[in-house]
């Protein structure tokens, strides 16, 4: 299974991926993709690592479809998540 | 409305400034999320699919228009220029920070209003009917109950660690607007044979994923003695409802565990202890608050219906909105006006920051400066003159806010739903959206009349659906989004379960089957049958036909 480490960023609360420098993106894109168990374990521990420093909440791996050089979550509500609202909102 | 005292602004302010400090104390690291959640919930703030949600309270769904202002700055300078009015009569706003949250607390509080008890296993909002003190078939304003409530349970030590959340609703017009029936408690006003005002109790309602109708446990209490009742309920509730599941522990579950009569007995036991004692409410009191609610200095009118019915015959579009978006004021002359927040395709409920402050100016112009929030997810001007009406029609309509559908199909209650909500499963407003354009002909809504359509998107029901004459209930079948239609449901002083129509469909299906649902009640109703009418006479079979059953006979309105 592939996969990939998320979180929420603990200030703004803004959805946050891991990435191979070891920061967080906002874009699900710039992941970085574990494609065996043994390494999404390890992303999970950086994730722990990050949130007892304050930098993230909640980190947990989701799977990842990828496609031509992009990175797509599997699961709709994740696919959701990474890409925000499918509906418009704001001011028309 | 209520105002702040001294007494109010300490206590408010007080909280702002301690949740500063564990603000800044989660940001140090001195509090892990595992602390520091509760405090943030205690405070209304969530985090959410995307980010951090506040939901900020509307007591009982009435806002100044210095209020609104202030909504507006908020999601213009925190959030993403918009916010979602909820069906508890509430705003939230979907993309706040956390470290922004304090000061909007703070902005909040200098209009006098806050995020407090609107998360957390205490009493929430209260909610009312959004006519309140207005409405020509009120007996009673509940408004006054609301606040006497809402001073009572607001940070009351004994109810801060309920089993679960806590909700109270009012109503003081026999039509009950306010859902009542599907609260923790609901509190139904009526007059005795000598006028005088008493309520009718119900408890163990609600929605979520087993639905119940309240059931009456008093049918009268006078007015002093509610505030000792309903600590009665909560006392029992506090002591015996189940704290070990989660699904389990809402008071409907104790009610039903114990049945009715023996929760009663609980409670009259409890009650007797407490009747006549510090939570009798005093007449000065009872008074004081009276005052804030006193009908405003109106001014002395004509009934304008038929200079408007002039108005209506040489433009339709106007007559359209008059029928469906306004209803009967107690005072000649003037008119309650609804500003749909359903415009065709719209997000329900969702309204930006420059037309909060466009709706502000013309509550100011139209309506007394002050507008309320409806649990049915619009907005209401309570008191505008009959003789401005076209002129706030006009006004309403460049806005988009004069969609002519109140109470009709695409008035639909929807919650957030997948696109926002991390307990979701299903997207609501997506499925909201294909019925609102699917149905856009004007004639052929008010042609159907009154239906009400609610759209949940996981069995929370924060959407209401078991109580919309249509429910729709989003699913998850192996991880696609299915939609599960009820028929019947009904949320006023007839309050109704809705019945399961059949196997769950997926999205594209919706409409269509909306579409066959309305055109076989078309086909069957009587002479001036309201949708739920010819449900209740004729049940679910021919619709199940109608919608599953491909050799029935169809018929198809283009
Ligand atoms: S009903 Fe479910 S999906 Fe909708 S807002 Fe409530 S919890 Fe979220």
């Amino acid at each position: 299974m592939t996969q990939v480490l998320t979180a929420n960023r603990l200030g703004d609360g803004q959805v946050v991926f891991l990435t191979a420098d070891g920061n967080w993106s906002t874009a699900i894109g710039d992941s970085l993709v574990a494609a065996d168990d043994a390494f999404a374990e390890e992303l999970l521990a950086l994730g722990q690592r990050a949130e007892r420093e304050c930098e993230v909440i909640g980190p947990y791996l989701i799977e990842v479809r990828q496609e031509a050089g992009t990175i797509e979550a599997v699961a709709i509500r994740e696919a959701i998540r990474a890409n925000g609202p499918t509906v418009a909102y704001g001011p028309a | 409305m209520y105002r702040y005292d001294e007494f109010d602004h300490r206590l408010v302010n007080e909280r702002v400034a301690q949740f500063r400090r564990q603000v800044a104390r989660r940001l140090d690291g001195e509090l892990t999320e595992d602390q520091f959640k509760p405090l943030r919930l205690m405070n209304g703030l969530y985090l959410q699919l995307h980010a951090y949600m506040l939901r900020v309270n509307v007591p009982y769904g009435v806002l100044s228009t210095r209020q609104l202002r202030k909504l507006a700055m908020i999601a213009r300078r925190y959030d993403r220029d918009y916010g979602h009015f909820t069906t508890r009569q509430n705003i939230q706003y979907n993309w706040v920070s956390l470290e922004d949250t304090p000061d909007i607390l703070a902005a909040l509080a200098e209009v006098e209003m806050t995020a407090m008890q609107s998360s957390g296993n205490c009493v929430r909002n209260i909610t009312a009917d959004q006519y309140a003190g207005r409405a020509a078939d009120e007996l009673e304003d509940p408004r006054v109950w609301c606040e006497l409530i809402r001073q009572y349970s607001l940070l009351n030590p004994e109810f801060a660690y309920l089993p679960r959340k806590f909700k109270i609703a009012v109503t003081g017009s026999p039509n009950d607007r306010a859902a009542v029936a599907v609260h923790d408690i609901g509190l139904r006003m009526h007059h005795d044979d000598n006028g005088r005002a008493g309520f009718e109790v119900l408890v163990g309602g609600g929605q979520g994923r087993t639905p119940v109708i309240g059931r009456t446990i008093r049918d009268w209490i006078e007015p002093e003695h509610i505030l000792s009742y309903i600590e009665a309920i909560l006392r029992v509730y506090n002591l015996y409802g189940r704290r070990d599941n989660i699904y389990k522990a809402r008071i409907k579950i104790l009610v039903n565990a114990l049945g009715i009569d023996k929760f009663r007995e609980l409670v009259e036991t409890e009650w007797a202890a407490l009747r006549g004692g510090e939570l009798t409410i005093p007449e000065e009191e009872i008074e004081r608050i009276e005052r804030y609610f006193a009908p405003p200095a109106w001014e002395t009118l004509f009934d304008q219906g038929e200079a408007m019915r002039a108005q209506a015959a040489a433009e339709p579009e106007f007559g359209a909105w008059l029928e469906a978006n306004t209803a009967a004021h107690k005072a000649p002359g003037y008119m309650i006006v609804n500003l749909s927040l359903k415009a065709t395709g719209h997000e329900p409920g969702d309204l930006d920051a420059d037309r909060m402050d466009r709706v502000a100016d013309l509550a100011d112009r139209f309506s007394l400066g002050e507008l309320r929030v409806s649990h049915r997810q619009n907005l209401v001007f309570a008191d505008v003159r009959q003789q401005d009406a076209l002129e706030l029609w006009r006004a309403l309509r460049e806005l988009g806010l004069a969609t002519p559908n109140i109470g009709k199909l695409t008035d639909m209650i929807a919650c957030p739903g997948l696109d926002y909500c991390a307990l979701a499963n299903a997207r609501s407003i997506p499925v909201a959206q294909d019925i609102s354009r699917h149905f856009t002909a004007v004639d052929k809504l008010h042609a159907i009349g009154d239906l009400t359509i609610n759209i949940s998107g996981c069995m929370n029901a924060c959407g209401h659906h078991h109580v919309g004459n249509i429910g729709i209930l989003g699913v998850d079948k192996q991880g696609q989004e299915f939609f599960q239609l009820t028929l019947g449901g009904a949320s006023d002083q007839h309050a109704a379960l809705g019945d399961r129509l059949g196997r769950a469909l997926p999205q594209a299906e919706v409409p269509a089957a909306i579409e066959r649902i309305v055109d076989c009640y078309l086909d069957l109703r009587a002479a001036d049958e309201t949708f739920l009418d010819t449900y209740r006479r004729v049940g679910i079979k021919p619709f199940k036909a109608a919608v599953y059953d491909d050799t029935a006979e169809v018929r198809r309105v283009a």
